[in-house]
């Protein structure tokens, strides 16, 4: 690289190797391994054309083709369609998701930190910087590519030939690099690396959404979308190169703009004007419970949407549960048949019992983040004003409890609405919803369970994750291990009566309610007595 | 009328004793100095004071109500700027500044502009892009704006720079001349000096000085700068007189304040051509105490 932009880039590329040298491996590792394991389990769990055919039935859906894209191949559902059909749509997003954070932790997070300000001041080029990065994060996604292809092709499945299998490897690579070119591009047009990252996100929920919406309805949609590209290789199927030439092509043009964009402007400057923050408060903002919200608004967002999607892709899958079921054997140990009930009803109880766990995951880490912000003294500012001990955590518990019930309405109707829609069944989205809102007893005793430990012992409050682990692990795959009776009792959520299996039980609820309670009560009592670390 | 007290107050986090028997008062009126070096107390007092820590013994009140027990009624009259601001970052500072003052109670929109400009603050900054002074000035703002009977500063301009220092001092005069009482913790002793009306002086959890800036400086020596005709004799021997130095503007010596008399009557026999002298700055005084924890053995 004569030019002098450019000088020192390849001392800057080995830097940066350097500074991610855990970072890098780790992504790759992970990433061509659950690749390569998926395959492989898709063979055990898949066996027989039969087997395949019957699950190929199960995706052709609405809902589903809205999810992982359009199956190619269907009339003959190999191993290798069924790979590139399920995995390579979520695998690639992954990848871009890697691009985009390591891009931008490289150019404007290095930039806003005032790194890049010494990098400058030394004998490098203006573009070195931007230059290393993207040459790293190209090295990066052709290893990607590389492993991941001829570890597929590795396996030696049979409908898993070479090209098919460089060709998937090339599509993961391919939108790594795209979303590289982005990232780099925002990072000239955005003062933050906030924004950085909001902006190449955004670009990538957008490519999502219009793949979801063009898969379902209109093609021309897909075919705006980088994503609707990379599924339009048809891999393992029909085998067509040209979208990734396309993708990548598009990426190098991406490329060329941000560097001519990084040439012509000043360090720390941003092309899209940052925008002024609010001078005053909103009335909302004036409370601890407002303050609450407000610190946690995007997060508890993005877990309601993550929720309906949740609900939504289990609902998918209703229309087929019957042939899904009688061809997997391992599914019957997972849920053995009972008398008289249909397998819709015993799936939907078993599914509610781990919709309601992941939902108790956003209402602990709301009431945690009350630990977090002990950490990090803000609490000493609303303490040291007037506001009680009992009315912060208050805030927080409220919040938390209503962040639960609100998680599991959504997540419960999501899936009641889709699956009623996919299937003919006597069962009423009224079932789905009280079978999911039976549950709020022991989501109530692990909220609890977390005021407890934030009351009296702040340091450990980790052990609830543990506990919630655990239940997991004995709810969820309790029949499979045949665990003594006692193993299970240990959870709350072994206590929820199997609504619409079983029949509703006021017992063990209202047992349930009482201990919540009871540890709620005694969470605040310690909280007010304790001191106020930071 | 003592409107902040405290009586052998204790704190103790496992076996590190972090306040052993603090006693401070503070007046109605009155800015109080609350001095000592890093680690010495100055913190972990004020949060006791603020309900946020539990005092392991002894009392303290402010209004003449438990700091523990009625922190809620006594932080209503109260305003409190910690030493190490840390607010969120995705709130402006504008932001921040009405969450805090409606916390508080009250609401006095006028002040908050006029400070804001003072302080030459822009409050539509995420809080994540300022720096440490302009988090702290954050604080003050939201502090000052508020109307209270009690000022909790801890080491307020430990960022700020001396422009912003002065508008400090300027705020702070103020509400002294409103009647406000003020604690101000701080290490910056010629700010202690020029703000303070008695001063305590802690370290190691212990108060080992207090009083009134006068009173102290009683404690302390004064600093003589002297030209005379015939050289000086016999001066290392006297009592009271330390670290004489010969320079060429003349002979510089310390001398204590209670020997300041025969200091200056044995000078005089030798013909005084300039004689210079400088009371004793609240730095030396500190000095002074602050070098007997480097010795080692408590004074």
């Amino acid at each position: 690289m004569a030019n002098p932009l450019f000088n020192q880039t390849w001392k800057l590329s080995r830097f940066i190797l350097r500074r991610d040298r855990f970072k890098l491996p780790i992504w790759l590792l992970s990433l061509t391994g659950i690749t390569i394991l998926i395959a492989e389990s898709f063979t055990g769990l898949y066996p027989t054309d039969e087997s395949r055919e019957s699950i190929a039935q199960t995706m052709v859906n609405p809902a589903m083709t809205a999810m992982v894209g359009p199956g190619y191949g269907l009339d003959n559902y190999t191993i290798g369609a069924m790979m590139a059909h399920q995995m390579l749509l979520f695998t690639a997003i992954t990848v871009a998701i890697m691009s985009i954070l390591i891009v931008a932790n490289h150019t404007r997070a290095d930039e806003e930190d005032g790194n890049l300000e010494m990098i400058r001041a030394l004998p490098t080029g203006r573009l070195s910087n931007l230059s290393a990065t993207i040459v790293v994060l190209l090295g990066v996604n052709v290893v990607l590519a590389m492993a991941s292809g001829l570890g597929l092709y590795a396996l030696g499945i049979e409908s898993m030939d070479l090209q098919g299998s460089l060709l998937y490897g090339a599509a993961l690579g391919a939108t790594g690099f795209f979303f590289t070119s982005v990232t780099a591009l925002f990072a000239q047009l955005s003062e933050s690396s906030r924004g950085t990252i909001g902006l190449s996100f955004t670009v990538l929920g957008v490519a999502y959404f219009l793949r979801a919406i063009g898969d379902v309805s209109n093609e021309a949609f897909s075919w705006a979308s980088p994503l609707g590209w990379i599924l339009g290789t048809e891999v393992y199927v029909n085998n067509y190169w040209w979208p990734i030439v396309l993708t990548c092509g598009v990426s190098v043009l991406f490329i060329l703009i941000a560097l001519y964009l990084s040439s012509i402007r000043d360090l720390g400057a941003g092309f899209l004007p940052s925008k002024p923050g609010k001078k005053n408060a909103s009335p909302f903002l004036q409370s601890p419970l407002g303050l609450a919200l407000r610190l946690q608004r995007t997060g508890l967002i993005s877990w309601a949407v993550g929720m309906v999607f949740l609900g939504v892709s289990y609902g998918s899958v209703f229309g087929d549960l019957d042939s899904f079921f009688n061809d997997m054997e391992v599914m019957e140990e997972f849920l053995s048949p009972v008398a008289g009930v249909s397998i819709t009803e015993q799936f939907t109880a078993k599914l509610m019992s781990i919709i309601s766990m992941i939902c108790t995951i956003p209402a602990l880490m709301v009431l945690f983040k009350l630990k977090g912000e002990e950490k990090k003294n803000r609490v000493e500012h609303l303490l040291g004003r007037a506001v009680s001990r009992t009315r912060l955590l208050g805030s927080y518990f409220v919040i938390s409890l209503i962040t639960g019930f609100v998680m599991l309405s959504l997540a419960a109707l999501g899936l009641g609405s889709v699956a009623l829609s996919v299937m003919d069944s006597s069962m009423s989205l009224g079932t789905f919803y009280s079978s999911a809102m039976v549950y709020m007893p022991a989501m109530a005793v692990m909220i609890g369970i977390a005021a407890l430990l934030v009351g009296f012992l702040p340091n450990i409050t980790g052990f609830t994750w543990l506990y919630l682990g655990y239940s997991f692990f004995v709810v969820y795959l309790g029949g499979m291990f045949q665990f003594e009776e006692w193993v299970g009792n240990m959870s709350p959520f072994a206590h929820v009566p199997q609504l619409p299996v079983q029949e509703m039980e006021w017992g063990s609820t209202s047992a349930l309610i009482v201990i919540a309670v009871a540890l709620i009560v005694a969470g605040f009592a310690g909280y007010n007595k304790r001191d106020i670390q930071g | 009328m003592a409107i902040l007290k405290t009586n052998q107050l204790t704190k103790q986090f496992g076996d590190f004793k972090a306040l052993d028997g603090v006693n401070i008062e503070v007046n109605e009126g009155e800015v109080y100095g609350f001095i000592g070096p890093n680690g010495a107390g100055k913190s972990t007092t004020i949060r006791v004071l603020l309900g946020v820590l539990k005092a392991s013994s002894g009392e303290a009140t402010i209004f003449g109500q438990d700091v523990w027990k009625d922190a809620v009624a006594i932080h209503k009259r109260i305003a409190y700027v910690p030493g190490d601001v840390n607010l969120w970052p995705n709130l402006t500072g504008g932001e921040v500044i009405d969450l805090f003052v409606k916390l508080r109670g009250g609401n006095n929109q006028s002040r908050r502009e006029e400070l804001i400009k003072k302080f030459d603050l822009d409050p539509t900054k995420k809080c994540r892009t300022y720096s440490k002074g302009n988090r702290q000035k954050v604080a003050l703002i939201a502090a000052f704006s508020s109307d209270a009977d009690l000022y909790i500063l801890d080491e307020p301009t430990s960022g700020l720079d001396p422009l912003m220092e002065r508008v400090f001092q300027e705020s702070v005069i103020d509400l002294k001349r409103e009647g406000k009482s003020i604690l101000l913790s701080s290490h910056i002793l010629s700010e202690v000096e020029k703000l303070c009306d008695r001063v305590g002086i802690i370290r190691q959890g212990h108060i080992i000085e207090s009083g009134t800036l006068h009173e102290l400086r009683h404690l302390t020596r004064t600093h003589l700068l002297v030209e005379t005709k015939q050289p000086i004799t016999s001066l290392e021997g006297m009592k009271g007189v330390h670290d004489i130095e010969e320079s060429e503007k003349g002979l510089s010596i310390q001398v204590d304040s209670e020997e300041l008399d025969q200091v200056l009557q044995h000078i005089s026999q030798f013909g005084v051509v300039k004689l210079e002298s400088a009371p004793p700055t609240l730095e030396d005084l500190f000095m002074r105490h602050y070098e007997s924890t480097g010795a080692g053995g408590a004074s």
